[in-house]
């Protein structure tokens, strides 16, 4: 795409850098780290994109099959990617990551079914972005379905704009640094 | 069948190009393969023209290469119904870094103006 993306002039936050601790609607513990590439957390997350809903998919990402769910974690655990993973005892319920893109890194969130609506994604953005701020990541966009209301407004809570209404996906952009 | 191919000069427009061909060997189709400017693509209409010839003199296929100006969605939709085509065919969108499938402006025009089958190739 040759078109500029248009980020806002401030930066949104400040916003908590991980390791986050707290207990979320349905009174489960949850901690949020920055992904650790050396132990097993490469394993948990593929057992919560193999257990992902199919109907919960976006713009073709998470991949279905095991193979393909592999090599798409590969390019989004590369260590020029900022991970963090949302865990319930050695569960992964969740999991964000900004991956770079020329001058800005794009931003994904997922959250396994049996988690969603309790609050886990508003705290894993929140620590995805503070490690961010951390690391001084300047720009960050994101491309979300246009009827996927609840997540536009997590977005817009959380101060992305608005940055390109024309596509079948609306894209959203915020400043961090 | 009449196949109408639609390319502009992205990424996943040749991975259709290459696509096509390879069915119109087999399938013995009778393809159009129409140059549009894409607004979205650096590449100039003698490039792609030129990966076109290649591509189907590789694979023995022939085919009538033209060039189409104006609004490239409603040109090949206009051209795909005077022209008689059974299905248009485009590219399938590119991938962001992320590994998120957009649909690319042109494709989204078809997908929703056409009255001819449209095929999107991933």
């Amino acid at each position: 795409m040759k078109r500029e993306r248009l980020y806002p002039d401030d930066p949104a936050g400040p916003f908590d850098a991980p390791t986050v601790e707290f207990e979320d609607r349905e009174e489960r513990t949850i901690e949020i780290r920055v992904y650790d590439p050396d132990g097993d957390e490469y394993e948990r997350l593929v057992e919560m994109y193999t257990e992902f809903d199919p109907a919960d998919r976006a713009q073709g990402i998470p991949p279905g099959r095991e193979e393909r769910i592999r090599s798409w974690l590969d390019t989004i655990l590369d260590s020029e990617c900022l991970n963090v993973v949302a865990w319930h005892g050695d569960e992964a319920a969740g999991h964000a990551t900004l991956v770079p893109d020329e001058d800005a890194y794009e931003l994904a969130i997922f959250v396994l079914q049996k988690y969603q609506r309790a609050g886990i994604g508003t705290h894993l953005i929140e620590a995805l972005l503070g490690h961010g701020q951390a690391s001084d990541v300047e720009k960050v966009w994101l491309t979300v379905e246009r009827w996927n209301r609840a997540a536009v407004a997590l977005y817009k809570k959380i101060g992305f704009e608005t940055s390109n209404a024309e596509s079948f996906e609306l894209e959203m952009a915020l400043r961090l640094n | 069948m009449k196949v109408l191919l639609g390319i502009g000069g992205s990424e996943d427009s040749y991975h259709a190009l290459e696509r096509t061909v390879e069915r119109a060997a087999v399938a013995d189709d009778e393809l159009t393969v129409a140059i549009v400017e894409n607004p979205n693509s650096d590449a100039t209409p003698e490039e792609i023209e030129t990966r076109v010839r290649n591509q189907l003199e590789a694979a023995n296929v022939d085919a009538d290469v033209r060039h189409v100006e104006g609004d490239p969605g409603s040109s090949l939709v206009d051209l795909a119904e005077s022209g008689g085509f059974d299905q248009l065919v485009l590219g399938g969108g590119q991938r962001s870094p992320m590994g998120k499938i957009s649909i690319g402006s042109i494709a989204e025009f078809v997908l929703l103006n056409s009255h001819k089958t449209v095929k999107l190739v991933r």
